[in-house]
């Protein structure tokens, strides 16, 4: 950990003072334990802010849209790698104006599930070697990082990053074998149990749409759920707003997902998010063996067809 | 109270079976059954599949032209990979996969539109209003607009 943060600040510290680029994005400390916030850095005497840690939860590729006139350096796990890729894909930014700093990523920690582990308030946590040491006022507790992952991280079968100027490690080992197990399990369920599973989930939204605001992805500059004419949505905390928005935000997403869990990860009512998305990322892999933000300029599916493949609808 | 009746909506490619343009006027519709015409089915936001069954359809047939014939040429093959993953989607979410259908109709198949139509309207009767997800509250107004 410790060297990875020395080592992206070195690469920030040479890209400022060459003048490489203009602004930095990384991870600085959180204001609170167990958690790390997204930092921009534009003089090379603040990069000694950045850290890396186990709670670089965001996708830092959601920022890069707004910077399009800088030149930019981007701290990048697996994700926002992809999610890079696949912005690159669809005219979004341009490949030559963005220095990806690729750091491979260990999976991130839920603090979530982290803080219902532990017996009182959390005040510190770090990393030791393979477990995160855990602390408060009369209690330390170490915790294997591999059971406090993020579930998205959990399930993550990439990692490293996909597309760097330069990587800051070697590229650590795939640790998942099914990214949808979950799913699966899901689709084994009946009709009727899977309605009332969605709809329990949905029924909890308070249509705050943090998970579209986090998401790299959501950068339509008129969201389908703020249009008045037509109202697609009822726009009100109404079941069929809820399930509207839910349903529409995660098609809206075909094959361009990257699995990163941004949307889960912002949601304040805890909302099973990446279940959803999922769901429509073993679609398009098993339908069309698709994975977003691999290879750069590889269509989305959606945008794609092969004339002669299925499922026939021909009656 | 009033007996429930079923409703459908019909979304069809206006080139669809249509070089005989008296056809879908000659045919008589089934009563719960709508038919709204758009340009292709290539064009056809889920989001207007989504706002049919929220404001109370209980069943959607979409209708294009078969491989090979659509008038804009790929609307059609577009249209059949949205329509893949948004109905494998809703069934995932609890909707029945019987409400939501997609046909790809060519020349020879003309006349079978009824049958169609009359198989969706006698699976919705059996499967009985929408229960899986919610229908909106308000008046169906902006949508047209």
């Amino acid at each position: 950990m410790q060297e990875l943060t020395e080592a992206i600040r070195q690469e920030a510290r040479r890209l400022l003072e060459s003048g490489e680029v203009d602004v930095i994005i990384g991870f600085t400390q959180g204001t609170l334990p167990l958690r790390a916030a997204p930092l921009l850095v534009r003089k090379a005497e603040d990069v000694e802010r950045l850290i890396w840690s186990p709670f670089c939860e965001n996708n830092l590729a959601r920022y890069l849209r707004g910077l399009k006139d800088k030149r930019v350096a981007v701290v990048a796990k697996g994700c926002d790698s992809r999610s890079i890729v696949a912005l690159i894909t669809e005219h979004q930014l341009e490949r030559d104006r963005i220095y990806i700093i690729g750091v491979p990523c260990q999976g991130m920690v839920d603090r979530r599930i982290v803080a219902r582990r532990v017996p009182g308030e959390v005040l510190a946590a770090y990393q030791d070697g393979a477990e995160i040491i855990v602390e408060g006022d009369d209690f330390s507790i170490r915790l294997s990082r591999t059971e406090v992952l993020h579930r998205s991280c959990a399930m993550c079968i990439h990692p490293n990053p996909v597309l760097y100027d330069v990587l800051l490690a070697e590229p650590v080992a795939v640790w998942a074998e099914d990214p949808y197990a979950y799913v699966r399990k899901m689709e084994e369920k009946s009709p009727a149990e899977r309605a009332a599973y969605f709809v329990s989930e949905a029924q909890r939204c308070i249509r705050c749409y943090a998970c579209r605001q986090a998401c790299p992805m959501c950068y339509c500059e008129e969201c389908f759920v703020d249009h008045t004419t037509p109202r697609w949505i009822e726009s009100g905390i109404t079941p069929a707003g809820r399930q509207g928005w839910q349903i529409g935000r995660a098609y809206h997403l075909t094959g361009r997902c990257v699995d990163c869990g941004a949307c889960e990860r912002a949601c304040p009512m805890e909302i099973d998010l990446v279940y959803l998305n999922g769901k429509l990322n073993k679609d398009v892999r098993e339908l069309y063996g698709f994975e977003t933000g691999l290879v750069v300029g590889e269509l989305p599916p959606l945008a794609l067809f092969q004339p002669d493949e299925g499922p026939d609808f021909t009656r | 109270m009033k007996e429930w009746q079923p409703n459908i909506v019909v979304l069809l490619c206006q080139w669809s079976l249509k070089s005989d343009s008296e056809w879908t006027q000659r045919f008589d519709l089934p009563q719960g059954a709508r038919i709204v015409e758009v340009p292709c089915t290539g064009r056809i936001n889920p989001l207007l599949l989504m706002a049919a069954l929220q404001y109370g359809a209980d069943g959607v047939l979409v209708v294009g032209c078969e491989p090979g014939h659509c008038h804009y040429k790929e609307g059609n093959y577009l249209g059949r990979r949205k329509f893949a993953t948004l109905k494998s989607f809703l069934e995932y979410v609890g909707l029945d996969e019987r409400r939501v259908r997609f046909a790809l109709l060519g020349e020879t198949d003309r006349g079978k539109l009824p049958g169609l139509v009359e198989a969706l309207l006698g699976d919705v009767r059996r499967l009985g209003p929408t229960r899986e997800l919610a229908t909106r509250e308000a008046v169906p107004c902006a949508i047209v607009s």
